[in-house]
């Protein structure tokens, strides 16, 4: 079974400062690995070459079956990208953020609708301009974006920076309930004790390269997670129905 | 291609709707600026009148600046540009829908700016059929022109300044033939003025096709 | 001697791109070769020809008496000028299809020159104005479409200059020189439609069955100029050459510095989150 991410001595470029100076990574289907590193390691840059926006110089580099950087452009249809920029419209309200990114993605009203209810926006808030959302919300309307989308592989830049304790459990039943389902996830955090009781597994990054071996002899089954318990075990907020997550 | 133009255009203006910034800001500058000619111009009548056509698509191109700067402004917001690379939007169709949008607010602009010339320097309509496809003609090649020269600039610390050194000199000719043909529908000899037409409508077909067949590569190259 | 190089032979990347194990040439000292001074020297013998001919042999025309001579440079050098902005707008397409640094070394090339020689445009037209019409400046559609096409090129050149990373900088420069071409042609159709209309001061046509010597001059004019526009080409294409070659950076090395920020993990790291 072909991993989801498969990387070895990938290097990447930003400009000419070698971001990515030889990444040893694979990821199974169904996974959750976390990225760790301090500043600087290089961990937003893979994940945008994970999303296919950063093309690799060096080394071989594929995603979902996909050869990068040949075929970044099939990649980028079926990743999801919340990073540090939230990609909002201050002028326009929640929904018509999430209706605007849901339909240049395809997605059909009813994921765009789910999206909304999933991150508890479809209330009150949907129809605040995004400008006098906090940042917690505005945070919550990008994931929203993302899941309306609904991609087989979520990239995530530090998604818990600026969300407070509720949302940030949404997001961590968000993320398991994806990856139940068949999503595989790949995040960065510096809160490391919540997304270590997250993911499966892992992976740390210094000075570019990846300091923890890529187990490339370990594919992980689809749909098998590793034997990581969660320290808590977080329940999604009442009002937010459980909608079938299919990759 | 033209669903995600029509999304596209759709987001602009509802930005536009919103912000209402081109209703409250761009059309009080545009008529300020016709004001500041009078003053500059001897306001007998004479010079003014003489003049109208000019000063009109003259003041039209300052405010188009300010519309286009703000256009490409839009997608400019922290990952936006990121978020766009990853959607499935045809590069072509968000040029389009952008173009559409700004030629949208330029119309509503000129319209507002045809009673300013009206009530201020008593220019008195004619030849409205001419007068109204120049509007149309000319709005489209400076929508589709600005809108790539836009992109071309976006993202550049300097792009406040680069934007109209690259654009006003492209946009010389679309200045010169709206001109014309104004002057030969307010002077009662139309048929002078449709050439000058045809000019503005090939340079906005050319512009379509290079904005269109280029927003893609601006997009990707940072 | 250095070998001539032509945007062909440049190795494939951008400019800032690594080489990839291929060496560069031992950087010449300077950009003049065999060719380039047998090129300087014909030019300078054309130009001194053109001196003879164009002050001494050829006669004052009836109407513009001696400001004619100001013709033989002014019409060669508009149209080198014009050439000068093909060769922009030819590389920009040609670096957009193959993307290699010499296609973008070129346009460079083409466009500063075309800027001399709009300045030279400009300034021959400008003098030949003063004592024919006693002004500066006449709203003449050469004039005119010259010096929009100077704002263009000034406009290209100074995208040129911005301090970006030169792959960021590359793809809008090269979009931008590919549509100067359709611009110089836009803008010069239009003038001259407007200028026609209005039978206003005209720099005339130079009309081909004038006398002998004139038309002598005046294709001596073309040769000289066309000359230092070829080796004002060939230097400055290599002077951005050579440029380009100086910022190409060793991958290799800045790979090494880069892992040498890794700090080495501790056994504890290793072993924690593995399955």
């Amino acid at each position: 079974m072909e991993p989801v991410v498969h990387l070895r001595a990938t290097v990447a470029l930003l400009g000419r400062f070698p971001a990515l100076a030889g990444i040893d990574l694979d990821v199974g289907r169904g996974e959750i690995v976390l990225l760790r590193g301090p500043n600087g390691a290089g961990k937003t840059t893979l994940l945008r070459v994970l999303a296919g926006l950063i093309p690799p110089v060096r080394g071989e580099a594929r995603v979902l079956g996909h050869d990068l950087p040949a075929q970044a452009r099939a990649v980028r249809r079926r990743v999801g990208l919340l990073g540090h920029g939230t990609a909002l419209f201050e002028e326009l309200t929640a929904a018509d953020n999430v209706g605007f990114w849901g339909r240049a993605c395809r997605a059909g009203r009813d994921d765009i609708e789910a999206a909304l209810g999933l991150v508890g926006l479809d209330g009150r808030l949907r129809d605040v301009p995004v400008s006098r959302l906090s940042a917690g919300q505005r945070r919550r309307t990008s994931l929203a974006c993302l899941l309306a989308r609904r991609p087989e592989l979520w990239l995530l830049d530090e998604p818990h920076a600026g969300l407070d304790n509720d949302a940030r459990d949404l997001l961590d039943g968000l993320v398991r309930q994806a990856v139940s389902q068949g999503a595989t996830v790949v995040m960065s955090s510096h809160e490391l004790d919540r997304a270590e009781a997250l993911a499966h597994r892992t992976v740390a990054l210094a000075g570019g390269i990846t300091t923890t071996p890529a187990q490339p002899g370990d594919e992980v089954a689809p749909g098998a997670t590793t034997d990581v318990t969660p320290r808590s075990e977080p329940d999604l907020p009442e009002n937010v129905t459980k909608v079938p997550y299919v990759a | 291609m033209w669903r995600d133009a029509a999304l596209v255009a759709g987001r602009d203006l509802r930005v536009e709707a919103r912000s209402r910034v081109t209703l409250q800001q761009v059309g009080p500058f545009a008529l300020l600026v016709l004001i500041l000619f009078a003053f500059a111009l001897d306001p007998a009548r004479q010079t003014l009148e003489r003049a109208t056509p000019g000063l009109y698509w003259v003041t039209v191109l300052f405010s188009a600046l300010l519309a286009l700067a703000r256009s490409a402004a839009l997608d400019e917001a922290g990952g936006v540009r990121d978020a766009l690379r990853l959607s499935a939007l045809e590069p072509a169709g968000v040029f389009v829908g952008k173009a559409l949008a700004v030629a949208a607010e330029l119309l509503v602009l000129e319209a507002v700016l045809g009673l300013g010339v009206i009530v201020l320097y008593g220019a008195e309509p004619a030849g409205i059929g001419l007068l109204l496809v120049t509007c149309v003609s000319a709005t489209a090649a400076i929508a589709t022109t600005g809108t790539l020269y836009g992109a071309l600039v976006s993202g550049l610390r300097v792009r406040e300044t680069l934007l109209p050194l690259l654009l006003l000199p492209v946009l010389a000719p679309v200045l010169l033939g709206a001109t014309r043909a104004f002057e030969a529908a307010l002077g009662g000899a139309p048929a002078d003025g449709w050439p000058w037409c045809g000019l503005l409508a090939a340079f906005a077909v050319l512009y379509s096709v290079a904005g269109a067949a280029a927003y893609g590569t601006l997009l990707e190259g940072s | 001697m250095t070998a001539t190089t032509s945007p062909r032979s440049a190795a494939p990347g951008t400019p800032g791109q690594p080489d990839d194990g291929a060496t560069a040439d031992a950087a010449p000292a300077h950009t003049g070769s065999r060719t380039t001074r047998i090129l300087g020297v014909l030019a300078l013998a054309a130009s001194a020809l053109l001196v003879l001919y164009g002050l001494v042999i050829s006669p004052p025309d009836a109407e513009m008496l001696d400001s004619v001579r100001l013709m033989y440079v002014h019409v060669p050098s508009a149209t080198y000028l014009y050439v000068g902005c093909f060769f922009t707008t030819f590389a920009s397409a040609m670096w957009l299809w193959k993307r290699t640094p010499g296609w973008d070394a070129l346009a460079e090339a083409g466009a500063e020159v075309a800027l001399v020689f709009s300045f030279i445009t400009l300034g021959t037209g400008s003098l030949w104005g003063r004592p024919t019409w006693g002004t500066y400046w006449t709203w003449d559609a050469r004039l005119t479409s010259t010096a929009v096409l100077t704002v263009l090129l000034i406009g290209y050149l100074a995208l040129r200059r911005l301090d970006l990373d030169p792959g960021a900088r590359s793809a809008r420069v090269a979009v931008l020189g590919l549509l100067l071409v359709p611009n110089v042609i836009v803008v010069n159709r239009s003038v001259e439609w407007w200028r026609g209309l209005h039978q206003g001061e005209t720099i005339s046509r130079i009309d081909p069955t004038i006398d002998g010597s004139m038309l002598t001059a005046l294709m001596i004019g073309f040769l000289a100029l066309g000359l230092v526009f070829a080796w004002l080409m060939v230097h400055r294409f290599r002077v951005a050459w050579l440029e380009q070659q100086a910022d190409r950076f060793d991958l290799d090395e800045a790979l090494a510095l880069r892992r040498a920020e890794a700090t080495p993990t501790t056994p504890t790291d290793a072993a924690k989150g593995t399955a």
